[in-house]
């Protein structure tokens, strides 16, 4: 099975033969080329990677040739619908954004089932991770690392009470990153502390085999920490923690990660805050790689306010250092994520990260004054909650005495910490001392193990196991009757391969549409005037996901989102034919027969000159390059001072254009201008065209234009156009 | 426990410290931490580890849960699961798989006492 850019992904094509499918690879892939200058398009960029094959850049890359420069450090995008079918759709637009790393969030609960789980049942708030829903995806990436010509890594978690057992599913399937940290366990989910560092022991050692990348679990006292700033401290001593036991196990330093939030947002003075501990962070672990997360505990409904301050923690990034980049989704405060609210936190990191190329060149951070002394400081308080874990008799002492997630900076104690006892939990009791004849026969293993003094090696007893032998793997299909993938691409089939489309936002077909609402109106007032007004557009199910009061009486601005009832045939849409341009070559013969001379002006109390001057300017590709001559009569200009310009000039068209849109003014404008020309007697002999953002060729015709060019428009299209209209004059003639 | 930051009483040893002295402090107290759970890791072992070493011994996970439910009855987890499961097919003469899925299917846990 090949990706055709062309075609949708066909999931039903994908699950077939899931069985006897073999991941292509294994291991994480950092990006490659970083390191080395390089230049894209017109500029030379110091901290990028290699170049995509096939990307979408950002929409300003358009007074830029295009181009789509790839940051130097692996960027992260979260993917949890619930659906894998629906999430692997997200997973390619992701890629051609700039994503590489794609970390799927398993379904409530699954870190307290102590099992593995089979089939594709429906998650919440994330996937059922198990074999089946791993291969599809794995298989899916495969195909899109291939599409777009860099390899993704794909991750989930090996938490809860089934750590080596997933370690060992994701080890076979070609997963090629996880969150592991026995840590995150015992403060967070309650397992047993002894059982999950125990767990942990064999979890990492077949990461170290898969080569896999370890991301810790950290930043989630980042999260529950009332005052996050607070728990910096003891951030720096959850990360040693799993760092260095995760070294001793056997993962390589280069693939142990550190899970590392900003801790704080504005309107905190965050920068002053968060800037001495990535700094001592850095310091520290210098050994290990930095996954820089962004901050989601004072993070609301506002999507804006949300992407300012991931901007902030991007910024961070780029004076420290980050391996990985991950991205939250601008609508975490709202929702779980939708499409495209992962390609805009992909964006924001790619746009942050572009911009701030190379500024360590160029501002250094000044360790002599504050910082200096923040830094410090900070590592000091790291050690003295060390030396007091060990004055208490170690890690499981100090945490029944509630060091962890304690609200106070430390030595500081609020005595809110989270106590955990070495004899509860999940889990509990389930530990067994391995006897001297204690055997596993496999190739990869934890701490004691008897083999046999006939074997080599422990898997040889079993003719090797299924890391060295995939045909062992046992593939469980479907567990589920109803709740499977089988039964929701039943229920979505209308859509499937057909002409007919809903919107969605999540899943296929979900309907759910968002809309943005402001009301003169109180907050309260507003929030109840909104839902009100999304049932009258006909929506169902109507819920506000954002409120912004903008005065206490004046107004409101209200999201909201809804469910709409119906379906689109596109077989029905009536879409105009896309204009089919002239050749270069064709277009400057025209014009070199018989010359062309036009004016151009923006019109109106409009001071935008950006698109016309492309438009007609050489250098950027504009009609002048076709041949064709002009006057420009600059901004802001009367539309009868341009008419009577052409009329001096004896101009062959005039090209107006036309930004503001307030009341409507732009359609004014060009009535005006067609009605200017009839009344002079010049509107036969003349091509009059308009452009601008908001102008469209059905638009423009409307208000008597003979062509709208609208956002995306060149200057071959302009000259393209004059000349098939002149063409058609002279034949009307 | 409730206690007012003490910071700059309790840092006193740390003060005429350099800035790689302190670090390679911090560096041997995680070591001093991690110790003792390295060294319960080395000495025990879980049910999910030894489902774990089951299902790369060529068991789904549907099966791996009985065999392992029964070597804990049995209370012959200090031995391995797979130990187990290892030696019944040695003892029986026939492959691991075909052992183990006899397992799962309730037989052959006599035998299994028979082993160590």
């Amino acid at each position: 099975m090949k990706l055709d850019i062309n075609k949708k992904i066909d999931i039903q094509e994908l699950i077939k033969d899931l069985d006897k499918y073999t991941p292509k690879r294994r291991g994480w892939h950092w990006r490659e080329g970083r390191n080395e200058n390089r230049t894209v398009g017109d500029f030379e960029f110091h901290e990028t990677s290699e170049g995509l094959k096939n990307f979408i850049p950002l929409p300003g890359s358009r007074g830029f040739h295009y181009i789509d420069p790839q940051p130097d450090c692996v960027v992260t995008t979260e993917i949890a619908s619930g659906r894998f079918e629906d999430d692997i759709r997200r997973m390619r637009m992701a890629a051609w954004h700039g994503a590489d790393h794609i970390m799927v969030i398993r379904t409530a609960g699954q870190s307290h089932i102590d099992s593995l789980i089979e089939g594709t049942t429906q998650g919440i708030g994330g996937i059922a991770v198990t074999r089946k829903q791993v291969r599809a995806s794995r298989k899916a990436l495969d195909m899109i690392e291939e599409e777009v010509g860099r390899e993704i890594n794909f991750h989930s978690y090996i938490s809860g009470v089934a750590g080596p057992d997933i370690a060992v599913m994701f080890a076979e399937e070609g997963v090629n990153g996880a969150h592991q940290d026995p840590q995150y366990n015992v403060l967070y989910r309650n397992v047993n502390m002894v059982r999950s560092f125990t767990d942990a022991c064999e979890a990492k050692k077949i990461m170290a085999w898969a080569d896999m990348l370890q991301i810790d679990g950290a930043h989630n006292a980042n999260a529950t920490a009332m005052k996050a700033w607070k728990v910096r401290p003891e951030l720096m001593v959850q990360h040693a923690i799993n760092s260095i036991f995760s070294k001793k196990v056997g993962i390589k330093p280069e693939n142990i990660a550190l899970s590392t939030v900003p801790p704080t947002a504005p309107p905190a003075p965050c920068m002053r805050l968060d800037l001495p501990y990535a700094v001592a962070l850095r310091d520290f672990f210098s050994e290990y790689k930095m996954r820089a997360q962004q901050n989601t505990k004072y993070m609301e409904s506002d999507m804006r306010e949300a992407t300012v301050t991931h901007t902030l923690n991007l910024m961070i990034s780029r004076l420290t250092s980050a391996d990985i980049q991950s991205t939250i989704t601008p609508d975490e405060g709202r929702n779980v994520p939708w499409h495209y609210n992962n390609i805009a936190a992909i964006s924001t990191a790619k746009q942050a990260l572009n911009g701030m190329d190379g500024l360590r060149e160029m501002v250094k951070l000044d360790r002599e004054g504050s910082l200096g002394t923040e830094v410090r400081e900070l590592k000091e308080r790291a050690v003295l909650f060390m030396e007091e874990m060990l004055e208490v008799g170690g890690y499981f002492k100090a945490v029944e005495s509630g060091f962890f997630i304690d609200s106070g900076y430390y030595p500081e104690r609020n005595g809110d910490g989270i106590p955990r006892q070495i004899e509860g939990g999940i889990g509990v009791g389930h530990i067994y001392e391995r006897d001297a004849d204690y055997f596993a026969p496999v190739s990869v293993h934890y701490g004691y193990n008897n083999v046999p003094k006939e074997f080599a090696k422990a898997s040889d007893a079993i003719g090797g196991d299924t890391f060295e032998d995939r045909s062992k793997i046992v593939f469980v299909d479907e567990l589920d009757e109803i709740d499977n993938v089988n039964t929701r691409l039943k229920e979505v089939e209308k859509y499937t391969n057909t002409s007919i489309v809903k919107p969605e936002v999540e899943w296929k077909a979900d309907g759910i549409v968002a809309t943005t609402i402001f009301l003169p109106l109180d907050e309260r007032t507003a929030e109840f005037a909104a839902i009100k007004c999304g049932e009258k557009l006909g929506l169902e199910d109507v819920t506000v996901v954002h409120k912004q009061c903008l005065h206490p009486s004046e107004g409101t601005v209200v999201e909201i989102k809804g469910r709409v009832k119906f379906d689109i045939d596109i077989n029905e849409l009536v879409i105009p034919e896309k204009v089919v341009v002239l050749s270069d070559d064709e277009i400057r013969a025209d014009i070199a027969e018989k010359p062309m001379f036009v004016v151009a002006a923006t019109v109106g109390q409009d001071e935008h000159s950006v698109g016309l001057k492309e438009t007609l300017d050489i250098k950027h590709g504009g009609i002048e390059k076709f041949g064709v001559k002009y006057l420009y009569l600059g901004t802001s200009c009367p539309v009868e001072k341009l008419v009577d310009a052409a009329i001096e000039t004896n101009a062959d068209a005039i090209l107006a254009s036309t930004i503001i849109t307030h009341d409507d003014v732009h359609v004014k404008n060009m009535r005006k201008l067609h009605e200017l020309c009839i009344e002079k007697g010049i509107r036969d002999r003349l091509v009059l065209a308009c452009g601008g953002t908001q102008v469209s060729n059905e638009i423009a015709k409307e208000a008597g234009m003979d062509a709208g060019f609208g956002r995306g428009s060149k200057g071959v299209d302009v000259a393209s156009f004059l000349v098939k209209r002149r063409r058609e004059m002279q034949n009307e003639n | 426990m409730k206690r007012a930051d003490d910071y700059e009483v309790r840092r006193q040893h740390l003060v005429n410290m350099s800035d790689e002295e302190l670090k390679a402090r911090f560096w041997e107290l995680a070591e001093k931490i991690v110790e003792p759970m390295l060294e319960l890791g080395y000495k025990n072992t879980t049910p999910s580890i030894e489902r774990s070493i089951l299902l790369r011994m060529g068991f789904s996970s549907l099966e791996v849960k009985p065999i392992v439910d029964g070597v804990m009855k049995k209370g012959l987890m200090s031995k391995g699961a797979g130990n187990v499961v290892w030696r019944l097919s040695k003892k029986l003469g026939m492959s691991v798989r075909e052992a183990g899925l006899g397992l799962v299917e309730g037989k052959y846990w006599d035998e299994v006492d028979t082993l160590f």
